[in-house]
């Protein structure tokens, strides 16, 4: 194993990272502050990749379709907050998970019925087209270093947002004394409307920045969502900072395990057990991992109520 | 008494579900001297395209043939088995004892074939599949009620196989999902190629991101790469290794680059590889009516799953024209599919003792049309009349 490869894989798991932090971002404020599990949330991130398609290819520009699909993902989880969510806030999880999970079937077949089970293509911008050479015979897509940036500048937003804020006070304040807020004089109906609003708009930002390099096909976010659970468990519910450490972690985990483990079982074992195994052990092993931490710190990596 | 009833529900259901069956050539339904079609094609869940090119090309053939099959009106069914064993039984069940359908042709995935092949083979009724072709079925487990208009699955592999062989490639690298068709895919591509496989890496069926793959490709700097990978996965990895720059790599592909993802795929597959029995360019008349009624009725390219079921709807006509309409006869009618008088888009085709195609096998590439559309086109006939390696340990006689 060269040096050059494993700096690639090092890149290629944050990427992945900052795809995963971009979607259990808005996962982890829903559920920290509004208490609210929301498996739909993977829906929101196909959704704005099939925005972003269509939109790219209707306006012949990946940019404008990126710009216009970021309101459409908006308004999609304005609308389902309004129709469907606000209703269960105060149901317990059980009825969330329910009527959550029905909202992705019926989401899923919705998107079916509209663009067809066929997958979509996203082209890749002309401004991002190519790669730089990290080692020989392979371009690491510029693409690919834009979405890590792109990632990271979102965070880095986030975390103003939050820390530095009165908006970003009063959703903290929400999440630990909800009631107290309210007796303040604060809507806290439309403030959990709007966190939940901007979660289904950072979920389809990483929809759209996903689109190039994925397939855009339905069903697409239930991957997604699963790793995102477990992004947020790791990094401890409604922590935004726990999210991103976690999101880093589970994708280097994840990619380096992939890549790693068949090799390194080659050396106690014969090629062949070692392949098959080290596969399984290698999608198995985000999984050993979160149990680990979790046996460690049971409310994960940064717990928000005490 | 409550078995009873619960299954008279589940058969209402399985009918209420059927419902949105197309009824082709419905025109005229005094209908009992019709023959009556139970067409399975997955109509729901991510792999719905291959079952609507299914569907399309059954229809497309029954058009040509004026609605009509050997001369009888025709109904068809369509059954969606959304992927799922249990339904696709229940819903074919229902189509058998209640419908009482003449004959079960499609089915696009093996595992909805292994769940059905008793209910109705057990019930005297034929089966014949226009893509799911399991070794399975091919030797021992053959059976006189099955024919298949495709192929054994192994056989496409070790077309690719051959093709690295004759192409002399010396390192190959090869990739596929971690589940028993991706081993079925290496071990039938391993099963002609000879030179060195410089690594065999096996991926979850879930994955999105194959950059760590990739990177493992360009580290190994193969010859050639071998991969198998269907649908979505397909989609991803192709587009991805374009973008990494590995395309000087030959690309060799199984059921990865095909009609029904090239439309995702686009510019990125340009020149990768496939191994067919058929490709929308093959030049016989009977492809270029099909190739061009299907494009105008349709609006797209058709894929094998569309092309087999196209010879599906011919085959059965023919059988039905050369026995004179007596469906009753099954010996008479098993013989007269047997017989395969009919033009195939593929030019040649005849049945083995198993039931299975005895037929060539294509080396084909990707290729952007005239009009801006992508197809698969011919490159090189790789193996010519090849039995399926199963066919002997098959006991019918």
């Amino acid at each position: 194993m060269s040096l050059g490869l494993l700096l690639v894989q090092g890149l290629n798991g944050l990427q992945f990272g900052v795809l995963l932090f971009l979607v259990a971002a808005g996962l982890t404020l829903v559920f920290g502050v509004m208490d609210f599990i929301n498996l739909a949330h993977g829906v929101q991130y196909m959704l704005g990749a099939y925005f972003g398609a269509s939109l790219a290819a209707w306006t012949g520009s990946f940019w404008l379709g990126l710009a216009l699909a970021l309101p459409a993902a908006l308004v999609c989880g304005l609308v389902l907050e309004w129709l469907v969510f606000r209703h269960l806030y105060e149901r317990d999880h059980l009825s969330q998970v329910l009527a959550t999970f029905g909202v992705i079937l019926f989401l899923n077949q919705a998107v079916r019925a509209i663009w067809g089970s066929a997958p979509l293509q996203m082209p890749v911008p002309a401004l991002l087209e190519g790669g730089v050479t990290l080692m020989p015979g392979l371009q690491y897509p510029v693409y690919r270093i834009a979405i890590l940036a792109a990632g990271l500048a979102v965070a880095g937003l986030l975390w103003l947002l939050v820390e530095r804020t009165r908006i970003g006070a009063l959703v903290r304040a929400g999440a630990t004394h909800a009631p107290m807020v309210a007796a303040l004089g604060v809507d806290i109906r439309g403030l959990f409307m709007l966190v939940f609003g901007f979660g289904a708009m950072l979920a389809g930002f990483a929809g759209v920045m996903a689109a190039p390099i994925l397939s855009v096909d339905p069903g697409m976010g239930d991957t997604v969502l699963i790793l995102a659970f477990v992004v947020i468990v790791i990094g401890g519910i409604g922590s935004v900072r726990g999210a991103f450490i976690a999101a880093l972690l589970v994708g280097v985990i994840e990619t380096l395990g992939r890549s790693l483990l068949p090799d390194l079982l080659r050396l106690v074992m014969a090629a062949s057990p070692a392949r098959q195994a080290g596969a399984a052990l290698g999608s198995m092993l985000v999984y050993i991992a979160m149990a680990l931490i979790l046996a460690v710190r049971p409310r994960g990596l940064f717990p928000v109520r005490g | 008494m409550t078995g009873i009833g619960r299954r008279g529900v589940l058969g209402a259901a399985g009918a209420v579900l059927a419902m949105p069956a197309v009824r082709a050539g419905a025109q005229g339904t005094g209908a009992s001297q019709g023959v009556k079609i139970g067409l399975v094609a997955v109509q729901t869940g991510p792999q719905a395209a291959l079952g609507t090119q299914l569907r399309d090309g059954f229809l497309q053939g029954l058009k040509h043939l004026d609605g009509k099959l050997g001369g009888l009106p025709a109904e068809v069914l369509v059954i969606d088995d959304e992927l799922r064993p249990e339904v696709a039984v229940t819903k074919v069940r229902a189509a058998i004892e209640r419908d009482r359908v003449d004959f079960v042709v499609g089915v696009v995935f093996s595992n909805i074939l292994a769940a059905i092949i008793r209910p109705v083979t057990e019930s005297g009724t034929f089966l014949i599949s226009t893509n799911a072709g399991p070794s399975t079925l091919a030797g021992r487990g053959c059976n006189p009620f099955f024919f298949t208009t495709s192929y054994n699955n192994d056989q496409v592999h070790s077309v690719m196989g051959q093709a690295a062989q004759d192409s002399s490639y010396k390192r190959v690298f090869v990739l596929t999902p971690n589940y028993q068709a991706g081993r079925d895919a290496a071990a039938g591509f391993k099963s002609r190629f000879k030179g060195e496989v410089v690594d065999e890496v096996y991926v979850p069926l879930t994955q999105l991101d194959f950059s760590a793959e990739l990177a493992k490709i360009a580290a190994a700097k193969p010859d050639a790469v071998f991969t198998f990978m269907p649908g979505g996965l397909g989609v991803n990895l192709v587009r991805q290794y374009r973008q990494a720059g590995l395309a000087s790599i030959p690309f060799l592909s199984t059921f990865t680059v095909d009609e029904a993802t090239l439309p995702a795929q686009g510019e990125a597959a340009l020149g990768f590889y496939s191994a067919a029995s058929w490709a929308p360019n093959m030049d016989n008349p009977a492809n270029t009516k099909f190739v061009k009624d299907f494009e105008t009725g349709y609006g797209y390219v058709p894929a094998t799953y569309a092309a087999q079921a196209y010879d599906g709807a011919m085959l059965v006509d023919s059988a039905i024209r050369k026995v004179g309409g007596r469906l009753g006869d099954k010996d008479a009618v098993r013989a007269a599919i047997r017989a395969a008088q009919f033009q195939s888009v593929r030019g040649p085709f005849e049945f083995g003792a198993n039931h299975y195609p005895v037929q060539d096998f294509w080396l084909c590439q990707v290729a952007k049309r005239a009009d801006g559309k992508f197809q698969t086109e011919t490159v090189r006939k790789v193996l010519s009349r090849d039995t399926d390696p199963y066919a002997a340990e098959c006991r019918m006689r």
